[in-house]
């Protein structure tokens, strides 16, 4: 369904180096996927995302939609069928606007019509009730938060979720309320994931495949049955997979 | 009384319209606790209640005097309790009415400037590149010129008048406001919900309209209330250099101007209008002060 072939994504800033945050990465996510990218800090992994929806520019290779090459800038239409959920909630919502407010604007931009429908059905969706429909982002705990952002990223009924990050701002009880939200959304509705973390466990947990990136390139990509099994074939996700594990006392230096 | 208060402060509001008052309240519950921007508050109010009711509140004609008995009457004189002018005016009543004229320059020239400057600022801020340095570099090139010089250029070519002395101050004033809309934006640009909004398929119009500007507004209200008290001083010295409010308006500052020849042996001609410009000027900015604490909200944090 989306297939990115051979992307780049170099930024060049007057008076300073070019930064080539992705060096030809390509991966293919069939319809109703979950696919993971897992990483350290830094290896490019949220720039994949960021350059499928268009807020990072394609310097190299193609990014195609059921065939088709998208065009830059995205066209509104591409937006009702892939949107993002961001990694940190506090950053991702309008601190003036309250939650109707965040949800009604996507409605309006792209004219759905029964908004009003709509928004109570988006919020129930997310296990928030109306309750919450008039507050403002800081009236909302930073679960409740990232309840809000993904029931925005659902309303335009995309079939494509681009999740980036979307618990690693969380404590961990609400980490996994806030993944079981999305399995469930995810079977209810068929949508296709694309999910990038530094957590294999959130990664082997949500998904079916996952691609491991180090430096801006593709390391290797794995089935979840490789990784539960430990069988990855190249140096680094090995280290990564250890270093997974946690801290043993293998690890100390003699 | 306590009902009231509990929906006013509901963490669960209803609807849109109880959202709205409730979060006025608590800004207005924030304000309240501030004294001096009371204070402020209050003095701002009083000009507009003046301003709105001079002609019943003045006792005396504000343009015609009696020559022949009222000349340079002390103040505390019984009926002209702020003392007459040289042209046996009634002190006080000249002042009530100049409130009007004062209002009309203040109000008109944060109508003016502070819609142009956020313009100006948000535009250039978030569209950033080439629109960026055009923008500021206009803003630099308007900025360079000192603020009473230009509006004197201004409105020695278009003519003395209190309406030329306002465009020309709205010219001169908007600039900061620009730069300041400018560095608000560049902080939130990049900001996530504004990505999020880009991905909705919303257009620069709409993001800048709906999402930046709210957010720049406060601080730009702030620095407007602020440099009110600016905008009065230099209406006045436009009025005391003849090329303001032209006579017989009771503009404060040709007031001023008006009383200068005599000011050693009828010092009250001069101060009474000296007293109402520095009172309004300082509720300006203590009212600026207080919704700088109240709005900005890296303040409050």
């Amino acid at each position: 369904m989306l297939k990115i072939d051979g992307l780049e994504v170099t930024f060049s800033r007057a008076g300073a180096d070019p930064v080539r945050a992705v060096r030809g990465v390509s991966f293919e996510v069939a319809q109703g996927e979950s696919y993971g990218i897992v990483g350290e800090s830094g290896s490019g992994k949220s720039t994949v995302l960021r350059a499928i929806c268009g807020l990072a520019p394609t310097t190299g290779g193609q990014i195609t939609l059921e065939g088709t090459p998208l065009p830059a800038p995205r066209s509104p239409a591409f937006y009702r069928r892939v949107q993002m959920v961001f990694q940190d909630p506090y950053a991702s919502l309008h601190p003036r606007h309250t939650v109707d407010t965040v949800l009604s604007e996507p409605l309006a931009i792209q004219g759905f019509e029964r908004r009003e429908a709509r928004i109570e059905a988006a919020l129930t969706d997310v296990g928030l009730g109306p309750d919450f429909r008039f507050r403002y982002p800081h009236q909302l705990s930073g679960g409740q938060r990232q309840r809000v952002a993904v029931a925005r990223a659902l309303i335009l009924e995309p079939q494509i979720l681009l999740l980036d990050e979307p618990t690693s701002a969380l404590d961990a009880s609400i980490q996994a309320e806030v993944l079981n939200l999305l399995d469930r959304l995810r079977a209810e509705r068929g949508l296709t994931y694309v999910m990038v973390s530094h957590d294999l466990a959130v990664i082997s947990h949500m998904c079916e495949r996952l691609l491991v990136m180090q430096h801006g390139q593709a390391v290797e990509e794995l089935s979840r049955e490789a990784l539960r099994a430990r069988a990855a074939s190249t140096d680094y996700t090995r280290r990564l997979l250890k270093a997974s594990v946690g801290y043993t006392r293998e690890d100390a230096p003699a | 009384m306590t009902m009231t208060r509990d929906w006013l402060l509901s963490e669960r509001p209803a609807s849109r319209r109880q959202a709205r008052i409730g979060q006025i309240y608590r800004t207005w519950l924030a304000f309240r606790g501030n004294g001096l921007a009371l204070f402020g508050a209050c003095i701002v109010l009083a000009l507009v209640v003046v301003a709105i009711l001079a002609p019943w509140l003045a006792p005396h004609d504000p343009l015609i005097g009696d020559l022949n008995h009222t000349r340079l009457l002390p103040p505390l004189t019984e009926g002209y309790w702020l003392g007459t002018d040289e042209q046996g005016r009634d002190i006080l009543s000249r002042l009530l009415h100049g409130a009007r004229i004062t209002l009309a320059v203040v109000a008109l020239v944060a109508v003016i400037a502070t819609p142009v400057g956020l313009l100006v600022g948000t535009t250039a801020g978030y569209f950033g590149g080439w629109v960026d340095t055009v923008l500021m570099r206009i803003t630099d090139i308007v900025l360079a010129f000192p603020k009473l010089i230009l509006a004197l250029a201004f409105v020695a070519a278009l003519g003395p008048g209190i309406e030329n002395a306002i465009i020309a101050i709205s010219i001169t004033a908007w600039p900061p406001y620009a730069r300041l809309a400018r560095a608000e934006t560049l902080t939130i640009r990049n900001s996530d919900f504004i990505a999020a909004t880009k991905l909705q398929g919303a257009s620069s119009a709409r993001i800048i309209w709906k999402h930046v500007v709210p957010l720049c507004l406060s601080s730009v209200i702030v620095r407007v209330t602020l440099d009110m008290a600016g905008i009065i001083l230099t209406a006045a010295g436009l009025g005391f250099l003849g090329l303001g409010a032209q006579p017989p308006q009771p503009e404060w500052g040709a007031m001023i101007a008006g009383g200068r020849n005599f000011l050693v042996d009828y010092w009250w001609v001069a101060t009474m209008p000296g007293l109402a410009i520095f009172t309004v000027s300082l509720g300006f900015n203590l009212l600026g002060d207080g919704l700088r604490d109240v709005l900005d909200p890296r303040g409050r944090k």
